[in-house]
């Protein structure tokens, strides 16, 4: 009964053509069917902010959409966030220095938030931070080197 | 945890989606944002035969301010409605409640006119179009209705659009003069479903006393509860009344009598904010 579907996603600046069947979520497309398994899934539901990635600039669910759904759209996922030259940008800097990570499962969906988060509010308080991560959970860290880490990637970015 | 397998098809008009849902009549199931759809379809706790996803069709996506109203299509998303200026001052409610809708990656997705149409009791936008006496327009191959707040919410996650319709607008009346309004809520964490919550809309008299004012409830019945609190109030005890006249369900998160009790401590908390926000 369901069709395969022949889509074009834009990923990290590439084209990838990809079929699918339409119940695909981005998630498991990225994952398996384009082989970029940043992108880590956790609870599947929404809850747990690991999936996050950013469509058009804007932080979403990769769980919680269609492959199908988002093709006309730009897509970034944690692979994409590194500079051209290959270096850390400044939110995976502030992660190293900061201790912002210690699993790491939890830190792809982190890293794509903050990033889009700082674009918005370059310059966030340290209650604007932990409102930027409201929607991540993190098991292992603590959210208190997270919380420093926002405010360090700020920093980063002003010096650049 | 993956959808069971659907068809799907995605119109490039308005025309076109309602052609093709009026096709599929049972079978068709709207997508908007669908971060409560996908979750439900993904724990297989709901099944669609055919998606029909409304993402292209760009002519929803708005949020003006028509005279008395606030106009939402059915593709903006909570992000969007939550920046506009011109609805934030024309109805303030809009923006107290949508900031307690999930967290900001979920309302960059999800729609307020979805929200409203999905029909949960404890979503914050039912309470808000309830309480405000709001109506929803929607769309059938050969009609369109305008269905007022207290006839669309028939029960949980049950609204008034039929099988073959596309709901396309949310009309959010704005608010009048010498008003105030104010959402509180308690949840186990920020962005969770609310153990409880309340819509107050409070409007003063001449003399500055309250002539009027209304709660709507969340998570404490089937359909948004919206209570006359006016007397009660003017007597200093919305609290004491609210307690008295609604009926919670126990479930894992709560008891009955918790929520019963949050309800009075949050009507109080609501009506008091709504109060000196209309004599601000």
């Amino acid at each position: 009964m369901t069709q395969v579907r022949e889509v074009l996603l834009t990923v990290n600046g590439t084209p990838h053509e990809v079929r699918v069947p339409a119940r695909r979520l981005l998630s498991d497309c990225l994952r398996h069917d384009i082989g970029l398994t940043g992108t880590h899934v956790g609870c599947e539901h929404g809850v747990c902010g690991a999936c996050t990635v950013l469509v058009d600039g804007v932080p979403m669910r990769s769980c919680l959409l269609f492959a199908v759904s988002v093709e006309d759209a730009d897509i970034t996922t944690v692979e994409g966030l590194t500079e051209p030259d290959g270096r850390l940008s400044p939110v995976q800097q502030a992660f190293n220095d900061c201790h912002g990570l210690q699993c790491g499962f939890c830190t792809p969906g982190f890293l794509t938030t903050i990033t889009a988060g700082l674009r918005e509010n370059p310059d966030p308080s340290q209650d604007d931070a932990r409102e930027m991560i409201g929607g991540n959970l993190c098991r292992c860290t603590g959210y208190q080197n997270i919380v420093a880490s926002v405010l360090r990637a700020a920093e980063l970015r002003r010096e650049q | 945890m993956k959808p069971a397998p659907f068809d799907y098809s995605r119109p490039d008009s308005v025309d076109e989606a309602v052609r093709t849902l009026a096709r599929l009549g049972d079978d068709g199931k709207v997508l908007a944002g669908g971060q409560s759809l996908v979750p439900l379809l993904s724990m297989r706790l709901a099944t669609v035969h055919h998606l029909v996803d409304i993402n292209r069709l760009r002519e929803l996506d708005y949020v003006r301010v028509d005279r008395d109203v606030v106009r939402v299509g059915a593709l903006a998303r909570h992000a969007h409605v939550l920046a506009d200026l011109g609805a934030a001052s024309a109805q303030p409610l809009l923006g107290q409640a949508l900031a307690l809708v999930a967290h900001a990656t979920i309302r960059n997705r999800g729609t307020t006119l979805g929200s409203v149409v999905h029909a949960d009791p404890s979503g914050e936008m039912t309470a808000v179009l309830a309480l405000l006496g709001g109506t929803v327009r929607v769309l059938g191959s050969d009609a369109e209705r305008e269905v007022p707040a207290d006839e669309f919410f028939l029960g949980p996650l049950e609204s008034a659009v039929r099988p073959g319709e596309l709901a396309v607008e949310a009309s959010f009346p704005v608010l009048a003069p010498d008003s105030g309004t104010s959402f509180v809520e308690v949840a186990r964490r920020h962005g969770d479903y609310a153990v409880c919550g309340v819509a107050a809309l409070v409007r003063l008299g001449p003399d500055g006393s309250v002539a009027s004012a209304h709660a709507a409830y969340l998570s404490v019945a089937p359909t948004p509860l919206v209570l006359d609190l006016s007397v009660a109030a003017r007597d200093g005890a919305p609290g004491d009344a609210a307690r008295a006249l609604v009926e919670p369900e126990a479930d894992i998160h709560a008891s009955a009598d918790y929520r019963r009790h949050l309800a009075g401590v949050l009507t109080d908390r609501a009506i008091r904010e709504a109060t000196g926000r209309a004599a601000a």
